[in-house]
């Protein structure tokens, strides 16, 4: 009955003496690892998106965020004209990535996305293609 | 220095209020600073860093925290009985404090040809050629334990809320049941040094012959209880925020919480204060540094080892608490008496 108690203590001893893990937040930042689900980023290539708005990433999003709206260039190609996602809704679950056929959204390490107004948080196209 | 009040020079009148002024600021500057040394030490025990960013390390963390309990509106629930409810935290505060007064904190030093006591109920009475204390002081102390319990309890009550009236409750009967204990922990310390002077009770454990090594088991049960008695994790069933809402000052809010919180950090300052004078040998220690610095080392270990036990249990259930009192540790204290007064006599 009395050892548990003391081997309680001594864990906590120890405990006592280890580097704390708590990140001082604004002054020190973590490293986000290499698979985490931040802001989502549209692919650039050959300088425009290369989003060809199939519809599969709003198809298979659980939280129903993204709004495609298809267009046709000049090229008579299909391409996204509007592509939104609402944060507030999303649940950063990444099955959009997965679902891409043509690998055009990828997801960054950013997860600083507080703001001050709903509408700020409706990402449009401009604002999600990649830097 | 030819004035004389009551048969005493003016100098041992000037020396109490002196010594009255230095162990109170000490003693508030402790709660202030224990409240701090709580949160580092738990947290860095939980790995984590605790108060950082209010001064250097967060060193001036008591201060801020102060000052905005001081700044707050004042809330008095409109069913609450006023009288009694702003004078509950009066009442729980000032005991904690004025423990202090029969606790010898250091050997007796000389000023200017006069011999001053380190105790603030004390002087040295020249003729006797010895130090003149209150000859009850454990009694007192352990009649301003019992006083502590009014102010929570009346808090519980003049705050008409149920959760407050529960905590009230349970600490009557914690502390009433666990006072008892502690109250007979001590006696078997009494038997040893026949006497309830605290000065003797210091001077018989001269050269390390501690009370805590002549009397373990009287020690041990002596810090339990008096852990059950300051409301100290795992007894802290009065306050219980995840049962009872914070208990008995769930309606409290600024400077009267803040004056709960104090006696709460006082009181344990204070039973750390009483276990080192009655176990441990008071301000007795190697020679090489004066008898105060030990008596704060002995303390602030103490504190240290409450907030460690904080640290790491979790809290009784109350009929744990009530079987634990009652079925053992005052069987156990008689027990430890009887043991005692046999060794004693014989």
């Amino acid at each position: 009955m009395i050892m548990p108690l003391i081997n309680g203590l001594k864990i906590t001893l120890k405990h006592l003496f280890m580097k704390p893990v708590t990140l001082q937040y604004p002054d020190e930042r973590p490293t986000p690892s290499p698979n985490y689900r931040g802001l989502h980023a549209l692919k650039v290539s050959h300088n425009r998106a290369k989003c060809v708005a199939c519809y599969l990433c709003p198809t298979v999003c659980p939280a129903k965020c993204i709004t495609v709206e298809a267009g046709e260039d000049q090229n008579h190609d299909k391409y996204a004209e509007r592509y939104e996602i609402d944060l507030l809704r999303c649940i950063f679950c990444g099955y959009c990535v997965e679902a891409c056929p043509v690998d055009a959204l990828k997801m960054t390490d950013q997860f600083e996305l507080a703001n001050y107004k709903r509408e700020d948080f409706v990402f449009v196209k401009e604002r999600l293609l990649e830097k | 220095m030819g004035y004389e009040i009551l048969g005493l020079p003016m100098a041992y009148y000037i020396a109490m209020v002196l010594k009255v002024l230095v162990v109170f600021v000490f003693v508030l500057l402790t709660v202030a600073y224990a409240t701090y040394a709580e949160r580092k030490i738990i947290g860095h025990m939980q790995v984590r860093l605790g108060p950082m960013r209010t001064g250097w390390h967060g060193l001036l963390q008591p201060i801020a925290d102060g000052l905005k309990l001081f700044f707050k509106e004042e809330i008095i629930p409109s069913q609450a009985d006023k009288f009694a409810f702003l004078i509950a935290p009066v009442i729980a505060l000032i005991p904690a404090f004025i423990g202090f007064a029969v606790i010898p904190f250091g050997e007796t030093i000389e000023v200017g040809g006069y011999k001053i006591p380190l105790q603030i109920a004390a002087y040295y009475d020249t003729a006797a050629g010895k130090v003149v204390d209150l000859n009850v002081g454990v009694l007192y102390i352990l009649a301003l334990a019992s006083v502590g319990v009014y102010g929570i309890v009346l808090a519980g009550w003049a705050s008409n809320n149920k959760y407050s009236l529960l905590g009230g409750l349970r600490s009557a009967a914690q502390m009433v049941s666990y006072e008892l204990a502690a109250g007979l922990a001590i006696v078997s310390v009494f038997m040893l040094s026949e006497s309830l002077s605290l000065q003797k009770i210091v001077a018989d454990q001269a050269n390390g012959a501690w009370y805590a090594f002549k009397q373990p088991l009287a020690f041990i049960l002596f810090c339990i209880c008096s852990l059950a008695e300051i409301n100290r994790t795992p007894f802290d069933l009065p306050e219980a925020e995840t049962e009872l809402v914070s208990g008995f000052c769930t309606e409290y809010s600024s400077m009267k919480y803040a004056m709960f919180f104090m006696a709460e950090y006082a009181n344990m300052v204070t039973v750390c204060a009483v276990t080192t004078t009655l176990f441990l040998g008071g301000w007795h220690g190697p020679g090489f540094l004066p008898g105060w610095f030990w008596f704060i080392a002995k303390v602030y270990f103490l504190i240290f080892t409450c907030m460690w036990i904080r640290a790491t249990y979790p809290r009784y259930r109350y009929d744990q608490l009530m079987r634990l009192g009652w079925k053992v540790f005052l069987p156990l204290t008689l027990l430890n008496i009887v043991v005692t007064g046999i060794i004693v006599s014989f």
